[in-house]
C-alpha cells in the first residue's frame, strides 16, 4: 500500500469548512431548538410517538391532607377499572388501599392511600421468570398479561403488597383495562389515560382535598418537582434504595 | 465383594396394582382438584392476596429439596468413592429425577396459568432467582439421566465417576437456587437472608436421606429382596449427623435474627406467640423432627432395631415438612413492615396477621405430586434393573468403605 500525501490546505479551502460546518450547526439548532424547547414544555406525547425516558411519571402524597373517613381516591380507582370485588376481601382485587397509620410512641394517626410505587428499581422486575413484569421507560411499573404465568412470586417480592393476583373469572370489564384470570396486576398509573394525553391519574383527580399531585419528575417546571424541590417528603422503605416514583408528606 | 447384580422388580402380585391403584386415584383426584382451582380460580385456595404461596408449594419444594437431597447416596458412592453405597446409585439418581418431577408437577399446576409452560420454558428474565431454577430443574433431570444411563450401560461406565461429579455439582447448585427463591426476597423479614440456601442444601440431605432410607425398607421388604444391617446402619448414622447439621443452621438463623433489633417482631412472632407457626416449629421441628430423631438414631439400646429407623425417618420428613410450612407460610403471615415502628390498619389486611387455611384442594394436589413420585419410581424399577438382588451383608462389604 502506498502512503498518500494530502496536499497542503490553502487557508480559503479551511475557511470555506469552517464557515460550512458552523453555517450548518448554527441552522439545525435554530430550526431544531425551539422544537426541543416546546416539546419539553408540554411534556405531552402523541399517540404514536414511542415512551420514553425523558418522562417519569410520579405521584406526591400529602397525607396531612388526607382525610381519615374519604375514600374516594380507592373508589375512583375501582370505577374506573371495573375492580368490583366479589366481597371477598381476602382475594379481591385492590389497586389502591387506604392505611391508617398510627406512632406507637405518640399516638399520633396519619391516614393515607398506598399503591404500587413504581420503583425505579422495582424488585417485581427482577424476580418475574418470564419477563412479565416489566418498568416502561416513563417510570410505569406494569404486567405484561400475555405472559404472566401466574407464579405470584412479584407478590412476594413487593415490600409494599402492592399487587393483586386474579382469583376468580372476571364479568363486565372495562374496555380500556383488560385483566386476566390467573394473572396478577397492579396500579399502572392510569397509563391509557396518560398515553391518550390526559394530565393526571384518576385517583389523584378524585382526591377533594389535594392530597395527590400527580407529574413529571424529570421535568423540573412540573409543579409536582417543584414541590419536591421546595418541601419535604419521604419513600416508603427508603432503605431498600428502590427509589419509589410515589413521595409521601406527612409522615 | 461379590459382583452386584441388578434386576427389575416382579411387579405381578394384587399388592402391586393394588398399590399403583391407589396412587393412580390420588394423582386422579389432584387432577380434579386442579381442574377445580383452575376452573373457578385462586379463591377457593386458602391462598390471598397477602399469602400467595400455599400448601401446594410447601408439597412441591419439600419434593424439590428431597431430590436434589436424594442423589446425596449416588453421590456418596461415585464422587466420595465409598464402595458401601455404589450398589444403591441407580435407585437414588432415578428418585432424584421422579421427586423431581413430582414437585414441578405441583409447582407447574398450581401456577395461575399452568396452559402458559411454554412461556415460562422460552421466556426468560435472566436477572430472575425463578427463571435460572426452571433452567437448573432441566438441567438436573438432563444430566442425572445421563449418569443413570452411565452407570447403566456397560459400554459407558468408565465414564460415569465424571457424570456423577457434574450431577452432584449440578444438585448443590440447584438447591442453593430454591433456598435463594427466599433468600433473594428483600420485602419480607423471613427471608432475605444468604443463609436460607446452605439451610436448603442441608435440609436436602436430611429429608432427601429419610425418603430414600423409606423408599429402600418399603421396596425390599414388599419384593422379598434381603436388606442387611450394614447398610442400614451406615444410613441411619449418616442421617442423624444430617439432622444435627439442619439443626445447626436453624439455630444460626433464629439466633442472628434475635441478635437484630429490627427483626425481634418477626422472631417473637415465629418463636412465641405465633400460633400454629410457633407449634409447628418448636413441636412440628424441633421436639418431633429433631429431637425425637436423633435420640432414635443414636439411643444404643435401639440401635439394631429397624422400627427406631422407620420411626425416625418418617419424623425426619414430617419436620422438614413443619419447617417448610414455618418459613414459607409463616413468612408471608407475618405482616409487611411498610412503616417501621408504626401501629398500621387497613381494609387490606395491613398490619394484622395474614390468616391461611389450607384448603382441600391445595393437599389434593400435594399429595398427588408425592404420588406422582411414587409411580414413577415403581414403573420404573418393574421396567429397568435399578434395584441391587440382594443388598445383604455379605454382599455390600461393609469393609471395603
Amino acid at each position: 500500500m502506498t502512503e498518500q500525501t494530502a496536499s497542503p490546505k490553502t487557508e480559503n479551502e479551511v475557511n470555506r469548512r469552517e464557515f460550512l460546518s458552523k453555517g450548518v450547526a448554527i441552522a439545525a439548532g435554530t430550526t431544531l431548538a425551539p422544537g426541543l424547547f416546546l416539546h419539553q414544555m408540554s411534556q405531552a406525547k402523541t399517540a404514536d410517538e414511542a415512551v420514553s425516558d425523558k418522562v417519569r411519571w410520579g405521584i406526591l402524597i400529602d397525607a396531612n391532607k388526607c382525610a381519615d373517613d374519604c375514600s374516594d381516591c380507592v373508589q375512583a380507582c375501582n370505577e374506573t377499572y371495573g375492580l368490583s370485588g366479589h366481597e371477598r376481601p381476602a382475594t379481591d382485587a385492590q389497586w389502591i388501599r387506604k392505611v391508617t397509620v398510627k406512632d406507637r410512641q405518640t399516638g399520633h394517626v396519619t391516614s393515607l392511600p398506598l399503591m404500587c410505587q413504581h420503583c425505579e428499581n422495582p424488585p417485581c422486575v427482577d424476580v418475574c421468570p418470564t419477563g412479565a413484569s416489566f418498568k416502561r421507560e416513563n417510570g410505569i411499573v406494569l404486567v405484561d398479561k400475555h405472559i404472566c404465568i401466574g407464579c405470584r412470586y412479584c407478590m412476594m417480592a413487593c415490600p409494599y403488597k402492592a399487587r393483586s393476583f386474579i382469583h376468580e373469572t372476571l364479568e363486565d370489564q372495562k374496555a380500556e383495562a383488560p385483566r386476566g384470570k390467573g394473572t396478577v396486576e397492579a396500579c399502572t398509573f392510569c397509563v391509557t389515560r396518560i398515553d391518550q394525553g390526559e394530565e393526571t391519574t384518576a385517583c389523584a383527580q378524585a382526591c377533594k382535598h389535594e392530597a395527590m399531585l400527580f407529574g413529571d419528575l424529570n421535568d423540573p417546571d412540573s409543579a409536582l418537582s417543584k414541590r419536591l424541590k421546595d418541601e419535604p417528603s419521604v419513600q416508603l422503605r427508603a432503605d431498600l434504595e428502590l427509589n419509589p416514583g410515589v413521595r409521601y408528606q406527612g409522615l | 465383594m461379590r459382583r452386584m447384580t441388578y434386576s427389575e422388580i416382579e411387579g405381578k402380585g394384587i399388592g402391586f396394582y393394588l398399590i399403583l391403584g391407589v396412587l393412580g386415584a390420588i394423582i386422579l383426584m389432584g387432577l380434579g382438584a386442579v381442574y377445580h382451582m383452575e376452573h373457578e380460580g385462586h379463591y377457593v385456595t386458602g391462598m390471598s392476596n397477602q399469602v400467595v404461596w400455599g400448601l401446594p408449594h410447601i408439597f412441591a419444594i419439600f419434593l424439590i429439596v428431597a431430590a436434589s437431597g436424594v442423589l446425596n447416596i449416588a453421590s456418596i458412592g461415585t464422587v466420595f468413592r465409598k464402595a458401601i453405597y455404589k450398589p444403591l446409585g441407580r435407585l437414588s439418581a432415578l428418585m432424584a429425577i421422579t421427586l423431581l418431577l413430582g414437585g414441578l408437577m405441583i409447582l407447574v399446576l398450581d401456577l395461575g396459568h399452568p396452559d402458559r409452560l411454554i412461556i415460562a420454558m422460552t421466556s426468560y428474565n435472566f436477572k430472575s432467582i425463578f427463571a435460572w431454577n426452571i433452567i437448573l430443574y432441566n438441567g438436573f433431570i438432563a444430566i442425572v439421566g445421563v449418569y443413570l444411563w452411565f452407570m447403566m450401560e456397560r459400554r459407558m461406565q468408565k465414564y460415569y465417576p465424571y457424570a456423577g461429579f457434574v450431577a452432584f455439582i449440578w444438585r448443590l447448585i440447584l438447591t442453593t437456587g430454591t433456598g435463594s427463591i427466599f433468600g433473594f426476597l428483600v420485602a419480607r423479614e423471613a427471608y432475605d437472608a444468604a443463609i436460607l440456601a446452605p439451610l436448603f442444601i442441608v435440609l436436602s440431605f436430611s429429608i432427601g436421606l429419610a425418603a430414600f432410607i423409606l423408599y429402600l425398607m418399603a421396596a425390599y421388604q414388599l419384593t422379598n429382596r434381603p436388606l442387611g444391617d450394614a447398610l442400614l446402619m451406615k444410613l441411619k448414622n449418616l442421617l442423624a449427623v444430617f439432622v444435627g447439621a439442619v439443626f445447626y443452621f436453624v439455630a444460626i438463623y433464629h439466633l442472628t435474627n434475635l441478635y437484630i433489633t429490627e427483626q425481634h417482631g418477626f422472631e417473637s412472632f415465629i418463636l412465641s406467640d405465633g400460633g400454629i407457626y410457633t407449634g409447628l416449629f418448636w413441636i412440628g421441628y424441633m421436639l418431633l423432627g429433631t429431637a425425637v430423631p436423633v435420640f432414635l438414631l443414636y439411643c444404643r439400646k435401639m440401635s439394631e432395631m429397624r422400627m427406631p429407623i422407620i420411626a425416625a425417618s418418617v419424623l425426619v420428613l414430617v419436620g422438614g415438612f413443619s419447617l417448610l410450612y414455618v418459613i414459607i407460610i409463616g413468612g408471608q403471615a407475618y405482616p409487611l413492615e411498610i412503616f417501621p415502628g408504626k401501629e398500621v390498619s387497613s381494609a387490606f389486611f395491613d398490619g394484622v396477621v395474614n390468616p391461611y387455611t389450607p384448603s382441600i384442594w391445595e393437599f389434593m394436589l400435594g399429595i398427588a405430586g408425592v404420588s406422582v413420585a411414587l409411580i414413577a419410581t415403581i414403573l420404573a424399577t418393574r421396567v429397568l434393573p435399578f434395584m441391587p438382588k440382594s443388598l445383604a451383608d455379605k454382599d455390600v462389604d461393609p469393609h471395603a468403605a
